[in-house]
C-alpha cells in the first residue's frame, strides 16, 4: 500500500512538473510581449521599458523560469503582473466560489446520473430507456454556457426565482449561497448527467449479462441485492467520469461563470489571460493540475476498493 | 525431397521466458522434439503446460530465450522480419478458436487469397488455388463470396484449414484445433486433417489436451507437463500404456464412453489418488 | 458457451457486414434526420457566398436590432447587420473550426493509438503518458493563452483545440487496436507471412473505423461547443461573423431583443443535437441490442405456433409423486428481430431423489436452455411455457416469480460451467458464500460463517481461511468450481443442476469434481440433473440420460443400456464420436494401406 501511494505521488509530481513547465514556455512563447497587454496599445516606449525591466522580462526566458520554478515548488506563485497582489491571495479567494459551484454540479451529477443510468440498464428498451435516451442525446448536444442562457431567461429572468447573477458568501446566507449557486451548478451538471448516465447504463446491461449475476439469483439473492452487485461491477467507468468532470469544471467553467458573474476562477482566468497576467495563470494551472492528482490519487484508491483485481495491476 | 527419416523440424532444449530475463516467467524449461515429413506428432497436457507455447515458439510468436529450431535444415529459433515471412510458405497455422481466427469484416475468399497475395502471386492464380482449397475441405464453391459470420464453427475451421494450405507448407502447427467443436463435428475435422495428410505429405503439429484426440490423428506424442516434456513416444502406446506416472494419471482421469470400462478406469484412478496421497502424507 | 449464444450472436460490432452500416444507418429515422441536417449544414457553409442575402459586414442603421421583415427575414442586430447573412457566414466559420479541430485530433490521435496498441512498448507508455497529461492540463487556460497571444489567429486556436482532444481518440483507438491484435486472425496473418503495416491496414483499420467515426461525430459538437463559447468570450475577430459571437451580443440584450439570443443559439443547438444523433445512431448499429420480446409479437406467435406444435418428446420414469423434479411438455423460445423462435419443443422427464440423470446433446440442442427454465433464469429475451414443473412435489411453473424465486438456493441448487466469470470479481469467497446464508437461510453471521468453512472443508478445499479471505482471480479454476459447488450445496437442496460442471476443468481437476459430484450427491441424496456434451462423463456418472437434439429429446434410457445398444442412430453417432475405443492412426494407416492398391504411404506426396 505505502508502495502504491508512493509510486502514484512521484507519478503525480512528474506530471505537475511537466505540466508547469509545458504551460510555463507556452504562455511566453504565445504571449511575446505581455507590456503590450497589461499596458495597454497607448502606452510610451519607455513605460513599456520600464515595467519589462519592473517585471523582470529582459532577462533570459531560462533564468525567468528558474525564478518561478523555485518560488513556485515552495508553493509561492508570485505576484500578479497586473496589480501586483500575491497570486495565492487571488487564488485562494476565487478558489471557494468555483469550488462550490463545481461540487454542487458534481453531486447533482452524481445523483442523477446515477440514478437513470441504473434504471435504464436495468430495463433496457424500455419506455423509460428510450426516454432518457432521447433526453440524453439532446442534453449532450448542448453546450453547458448554451444552457445557462436558456436557464438565466427562464429560472432568473422569468420567474425570478433565483438570482441572474452574482455570488453570495456562504458566511452571509446560507439560502442565499445555495440560490446563488444553484442555476451555475444545474447547467454546469446537466452534461455531466447525461455521459454519467450513459457510461452506467452500458455498464450495467454488460454485467447484467455476465454468468455470475445468474449464479448469484439462482443463490436465492433478492433482487435489491443483485442490483448491489451489479452496480459495484459496473461503476468504475461512471466513477471515472465523475472525476474528469470534477477537474475539468475546475478551470473549464469560465463561461458559465462568466454569465452568472460568479467571481471564481474562470473569471479570473478570463480576465488574466486577457491582459496577458502569465503569472495568475500559472498558478491556477498548477493549483488545477494538483487537483487532478489528488483526485486521480482518490480515484485509483475508490476503484481498487471497489474491484480488488484492479489493485494487482 | 528429403529422406522420409529425416526430421523436418527438429527443436532442441527450447527454453521460451515470458517478461524480462531471469525476472520473466519460464513456460518451456528445455523442450526437445522433432517432426519427420508426413508426420502428425501430437503435444498433450493440461493448461499451462506450454504445449501451446511450444507451437508459438515454432511459429515465432513466441520469443526463444534458449534452444534451437531447426527447419529443413535451417536455424529459425531467431528469424525475423522478412526470413520470418518467408518461413510463411513452410509453416501454416490452425488456431483453435473458429470465430477469432478469421477477420470477421473480410469474405472467405479474401482471406484465404490474402497469404497468396502478399507473398506476390497473380490475382488469378490465387483465385484458382483458393477455389482447388475450397473444394479440397469439402465447402462449397460458394463460400468465397460469403463472410465468416455465416458460417458454423466446424465450417469456419474447416476455412481456417484451408488458409493454412493454400501456401502448400510442409508443416501446420495445429492448436487444439477441434476442441471449440461439437463432438461430431470434431470427428469429420479429424477425419479431414487425416485425409489431407494423406493427400499431400504436409506435417502436423498437433497440440491438444484430449487424448482420445490425439490418439486417432498421431503418429506420436509427447506429453508435457509444467514445460517439460516427461514423454515422447508412438501415440497408440502412449494413449494406452503410458510409462511416466503424469501420462498415467492424465489417462486414469479422462472418462471413457463406456459405463463398464470407466466403472473399471474410475477405480484405477481412485487407486492412484489413494497411493498419491499416502506418498504425500510420507 | 452455447448458453448464451442466441443473445451473443450479435454482439461482435464487427459480425456484420461494413457496407450495412451505412445503409441500416440511412434506414433508421434518426439517421436519415441527422444526416439531412447535417448535410444541410455543410451545403450552407459552402454556398454561403451565394446565398447569403446580404453582406454580413454591412451595416444598415435603420435595421438595427429591427425585428423580422420582407428585406432582413430574420431582422437585424445591434448596429444594423442582417442576421440571416450572419447566420449563413457564421456556418462557415463554425464549420470551418470544427474541420480544423476534428482533422488536427483524428491525424495525431488515431495512428498514435493503433501504433501504440498494436506494437506496445515504450512508444504505447511514452504516448500514454502524454495522452494522460495532456488531459490533467487545464484545456481552457491554454486555448486562452494561445487566443491571447495570437488573437488573430483562429485556425490556430482551433488546432489548439485539435490536440485537447487528441486523447479521446487515441484512446479510442488504442484500445479498439489492442482487443483487435489478440484476436487469433492477427496472428494467422503474421504466420501467412504479412508485414506488421499491411496486417495493420488490412485487418486493424477496418475494426478501428467505425468507434472513429462515432467519436468524430461527438468530437466536432464539441468543437463547435468550445469555439463558440470562446466566442462568447470575446476571442475571435469582430469582423468575422460567428455564432459564439451573436450568441454574447444576444445576452447581452437579451431583456429586450430576446431573438438576438435566439437564431446563434438554435443554429448551434440543432447542429451539435444533429451531430450527437447521428453518434449516438451510429453506435447502437455498431454495438446492436439485444431485440426484447414484444408482448403482442409473443401472443401472436404463440397462437401461430399452437396449431402447428409437434407433441412433447421425451418419457416418465417415474410416477409423479415419486419424481424430486418432474418437468412437462417444456418450450423455450427466443425473441429475434425476425420474431419469435422455438429453441426447446415441448420436452418432458423427470429424475428421482438420489439419482443422477444426464442431458447430452451438443451444441444448440437445447440443454442449457433447459436448465435456465428450471431455475426460472432464462437471458433476457427468452421465455419458456410448461404444462408443469414440479420440484417436491409442488407446480412451480405456475407460481408468481417472486414465489419461484424463494425455491432458488432452498429448493434447488445450480452449478454453471466457467468456474471463474461465475464468481463476483469484487466479492470475497467467503462472502459471496455467506450472503444467500444470511439472507435465505437467515443464519447469523456466525451460522453462516462456520457453515461456509465447513462447506468449504466437504469440497476438499485444504487451506479454508485463506480461500475465505480471498478475491475469485486469486484462486485456480479448479478451486473456483470447487467454491461454486459449495455454493449450491450450503442451502441443503433437494434438486442440484449442474451445467456443464466440468466443461473448462482440466481433465484431472474434472476427474476430481466428477468425484465429488458423485460423493456429495450420495452423501444428500439430492437429484442431479448434469448437462453434458461428454459422454465420458455421462458413463461415469449418471444413472439415466436424455439425449437431446435441436430442441427435442430423441432418447431417454438407462446408462448401461444406452451405451450397449442406443435405439437412435443419433445417439450411436455420438457415442462413437467420442473416439473411445476408436482405431489409432497407426492402425487407421494400417488400414489404409491395405486397402487400396494405389494407397501410398504417408510420407510420399508433393
Amino acid at each position: 500500500m505505502i508502495a502504491f501511494i508512493a509510486k502514484r505521488l512521484a507519478a503525480g509530481v512528474v506530471l505537475l512538473v511537466a505540466v508547469s513547465v509545458g504551460t510555463f514556455f507556452l504562455a511566453h512563447t504565445a504571449i511575446t510581449d505581455p507590456t503590450v497587454g497589461l499596458l495597454g496599445t497607448t502606452a510610451t516606449e519607455a513605460q513599456r521599458e520600464a515595467l519589462t525591466i519592473k517585471l523582470g522580462l529582459d532577462r533570459p526566458l531560462i533564468v525567468q523560469f528558474w525564478d518561478w520554478f523555485s518560488h513556485a515548488a515552495i508553493g509561492d506563485f508570485g505576484t500578479s503582473w497586473r496589480n501586483f497582489q500575491s497570486v495565492n491571495d487571488q487564488i485562494a479567494i476565487k478558489l471557494p466560489v468555483t469550488l462550490s459551484v463545481v461540487s454542487f454540479a458534481t453531486l447533482l451529477t452524481a445523483f442523477f446520473g446515477i440514478t437513470l443510468g441504473m434504471i435504464a440498464g436495468l430495463n433496457p428498451n424500455s419506455m423509460l430507456d428510450r426516454m432518457s435516451k432521447g433526453i440524453t442525446v439532446v442534453l449532450f448536444a448542448l453546450p453547458g454556457f448554451w444552457v445557462s442562457l436558456v436557464l438565466v431567461i427562464w429560472f432568473a429572468v422569468n420567474l425570478r426565482w433565483f438570482p441572474a447573477v452574482g455570488y453570495v458568501q456562504p458566511t452571509q446566507s446560507i439560502t442565499g449561497w445555495l440560490r446563488s449557486i444553484t442555476l451555475p451548478a444545474v447547467s454546469l451538471s446537466l452534461m455531466g448527467i447525461v455521459v454519467v448516465a450513459e457510461q452506467l447504463r452500458n455498464e450495467v446491461i454488460a454485467v447484467n449479462k455476465q454468468d455470475f449475476v445468474r449464479t448469484l439469483r439462482s443463490r436465492g439473492l433478492s433482487q435489491g441485492q443483485v442490483i448491489i452487485h451489479i452496480l459495484r461491477n459496473a461503476c468504475p467507468a461512471a466513477l471515472t467520469m465523475l472525476a474528469i468532470m470534477f477537474v475539468s469544471l475546475l478551470s473549464g467553467a469560465i463561461v458559465v461563470e462568466a454569465i452568472f458573474s460568479l467571481p471564481g476562477i474562470g473569471q479570473l482566468i478570463n480576465s488574466s489571460s486577457q491582459i496577458g497576467d502569465i503569472p495568475v495563470l500559472l498558478g491556477i494551472t498548477v493549483v488545477s493540475v494538483i487537483f487532478v492528482v489528488i483526485v486521480n490519487f482518490l480515484l485509483d484508491i475508490a476503484l481498487g476498493w471497489i474491484n480488488p483485481k484492479v489493485r494487482v495491476k | 525431397m528429403a529422406d522420409v527419416n529425416t526430421p523436418l523440424l527438429t527443436v532442441e532444449d527450447l527454453v521460451v521466458e515470458y517478461g524480462s530475463r531471469g525476472k520473466g516467467f519460464r513456460a518451456l524449461h528445455g523442450v526437445s522434439i522433432d517432426i519427420k515429413p508426413g508426420e502428425c506428432v501430437g503435444v498433450v497436457g493440461e493448461s499451462g503446460s506450454g504445449k501451446s507455447t511450444l507451437g508459438n515458439a515454432i511459429l515465432g510468436l513466441a520469443p526463444v530465450t534458449e534452444g534451437k529450431i531447426t527447419f529443413d535444415g535451417e536455424d529459425i529459433s531467431h528469424a525475423k522480419g522478412a526470413d520470418r515471412r518467408r518461413l510463411a510458405k513452410s509453416i501454416q497455422v490452425v488456431f483453435q478458436d473458429p470465430y477469432g481466427s478469421l477477420d470477421p469484416t473480410m469474405r472467405v475468399g479474401d482471406i484465404l487469397a490474402e497469404p497468396l497475395t502478399v507473398a506476390g502471386e497473380s490475382k488469378d492464380k490465387a483465385r484458382d488455388a483458393v477455389a482447388e482449397m475450397i473444394e479440397r475441405v469439402h465447402l462449397p464453391a460458394g463460400t468465397i463470396d460469403r463472410y465468416p459470420s455465416e458460417f458454423s464453427g466446424g465450417q469456419r475451421q474447416r476455412i481456417a484449414i484451408a488458409r493454412a494450405l493454400v501456401r502448400r507448407p510442409r508443416l501446420i502447427v495445429c492448436d487444439e484445433p477441434v476442441s471449440a467443436l461439437d463432438l461430431t463435428t470434431q470427428s469429420t475435422v479429424i477425419d479431414l486433417f487425416i485425409e489431407i495428410q494423406r493427400d499431400i505429405g504436409v506435417s502436423y503439429l498437433f497440440v491438444s489436451h484430449d487424448l482420445g484426440v490425439v490418439r486417432r490423428i498421431c503418429h506420436r506424442v509427447a506429453v508435457m507437463q509444467r514445460g517439460e516434456i516427461v514423454e515422447f513416444g508412438d501415440a497408440a502406446m502412449v494413449t494406452s500404456e503410458p510409462e511416466h506416472p503424469y501420462s498415467a494419471r492424465l489417462l486414469l482421469a479422462s472418462p471413457v464412453a463406456d459405463p463398464a470400462a470407466q466403472a473399471q478406469r474410475r477405480q484405477n484412478w481412485l487407486a492412484l489418488r489413494e497411493e498419491d496421497n499416502a506418498a504425500a502424507v510420507r | 458457451m452455447s448458453t448464451t449464444a442466441i443473445v451473443q450472436e450479435d454482439a461482435d460490432p464487427r459480425a456484420s457486414k461494413r457496407q450495412s452500416i451505412f445503409s441500416r444507418f440511412i434506414r433508421t429515422p434518426a439517421g436519415i434526420i441527422s444526416l439531412g441536417v447535417i448535410l444541410f449544414i455543410i451545403a450552407v457553409a459552402v454556398l454561403a457566398p451565394w446565398i447569403s442575402p446580404q453582406d454580413p459586414n454591412y451595416v444598415d442603421l435603420f435595421a438595427a436590432k429591427a425585428p423580422p421583415s420582407a428585406e432582413h427575414w430574420l431582422g437585424g442586430d445591434s448596429t444594423g447587420r442582417d442576421i440571416l447573412s450572419r447566420l449563413i457566414w457564421g456556418t462557415r466559420t463554425t464549420l470551418w473550426g470544427a474541420l480544423i479541430t476534428i482533422v488536427t485530433a483524428l491525424v495525431i490521435g488515431a495512428p498514435a493509438g493503433v501504433v501504440a496498441g498494436y506494437f506496445g512498448g515504450a512508444f504505447d507508455r511514452a504516448a500514454s503518458w502524454v495522452s494522460d497529461a495532456i488531459q490533467a492540463i487545464p484545456g481552457m487556460i491554454i486555448l486562452l493563452v494561445v487566443a491571447a497571444g495570437t488573437r488573430q489567429n483562429f485556425p490556430l486556436l482551433m488546432a489548439t483545440v485539435g490536440v485537447l482532444l487528441t486523447p479521446g481518440y487515441y484512446r479510442i483507438a488504442r484500445a479498439r487496436t489492442l482487443t483487435i491484435r489478440n484476436e487469433p486472425f492477427v496472428a494467422a496473418a503474421w504466420v501467412a507471412g504479412l508485414s506488421h503495416p499491411r496486417i495493420i491496414v488490412k485487418h486493424i483499420f477496418p475494426g478501428v473505423y467505425a468507434p472513429i467515426i462515432i467519436q468524430t461525430a461527438l468530437a466536432a459538437g464539441i468543437a463547435m461547443g468550445i469555439q463558440a463559447g470562446l466566442q462568447f468570450l470575446g476571442i475571435g475577430s469582430a469582423n468575422v461573423p460567428s455564432w459564439g459571437a451573436m450568441m454574447n451580443e444576444g445576452f447581452r440584450f437579451m431583456l429586450t431583443s430576446p431573438l438576438l439570443l435566439l437564431w446563434p443559439s438554435a443554429a448551434l443547438g440543432v447542429t451539435i443535437a444533429a451531430l450527437a444523433v447521428m453518434g449516438s445512431t451510429l453506435g447502437d448499429l455498431v454495438r446492436v441490442r439485444t431485440p426484447s420480446a414484444g408482448k403482442k409479437a409473443t401472443a401472436a406467435a404463440a397462437t401461430a405456433n399452437a396449431a402447428a406444435r409437434a407433441p412433447a418428446t421425451g418419457a416418465f420414469a417415474y410416477d409423479a409423486d415419486k419424481a424430486a423434479v418432474r418437468v412437462e411438455n417444456l418450450r423455450v423460445a427466443y425473441a429475434t428481430p425476425s420474431g419469435e423462435s422455438e429453441v426447446v419443443h415441448g420436452i418432458s422427464f423427470d429424475v428421482a431423489p438420489g439419482e443422477v440423470l444426464g442431458i447430452v446433446g451438443e451444441s444448440g440442442s437445447g440443454k442449457s436452455q433447459t436448465v435456465f427454465s428450471m431455475l426460472d433464469l432464462l437471458p433476457s429475451g427468452g421465455r419458456y411455457e410448461a404444462d408443469g414443473i414440479v420440484i417436491s412435489g409442488r407446480d412451480v411453473a405456475k407460481l408468481p416469480a417472486k414465489e419461484r424465486a424463494k425455491l432458488l438456493g432452498s429448493e434447488i441448487g445450480y452449478i454453471p460451467q466457467e468456474p471463474m466469470s461465475n464468481l463476483d470479481p469484487c466479492y470475497t469467497i467467503g462472502f459471496q458464500l455467506m450472503q444467500p446464508l444470511r439472507s435465505v437461510h437467515k443464519k447469523s453471521r456466525k451460522e453462516a460463517r462456520d457453515i461456509a468453512r465447513a462447506m468449504l472443508e466437504r469440497v476438499g478445499i485444504a487451506d479454508v481461511d485463506r480461500v475465505m479471505k480471498s478475491y475469485p482471480f486469486e484462486i485456480s479454476g479448479g478451486m473456483a468450481q470447487r467454491v461454486l459447488i459449495a455454493g449450491a450445496i450450503a442451502g441443503q437442496p433437494s434438486v442440484l443442476l449442474a451445467d456443464e460442471p466440468t466443461t473448462a476443468l482440466d481433465v484431472t481437476v474434472q476427474a476430481e469434481v466428477l468425484e465429488l459430484l458423485r460423493e456429495l450427491q450420495d452423501e444428500f441424496h439430492m437429484a442431479l440433473v448434469l448437462v453434458t456434451h461428454n459422454f465420458g462423463v455421462v458413463a461415469d456418472i449418471c444413472d439415466r440420460v436424455i439425449v437431446m437434439r435441436d430442441g427435442d429429446i430423441v432418447e431417454v434410457g438407462e446408462v448401461r443400456e444406452t451405451f450397449a445398444g442406443a435405439k437412435e442412430p443419433y445417439t450411436r453417432d455420438l457415442i462413437s464420436a467420442s473416439l473411445d475405443g476408436a482405431a489409432s492412426r497407426r492402425e487407421l494407416d494400417e488400414e489404409f494401406a491395405g486397402k487400396g492398391a494405389n494407397a501410398q504411404p504417408a510420407a510420399q506426396g508433393a
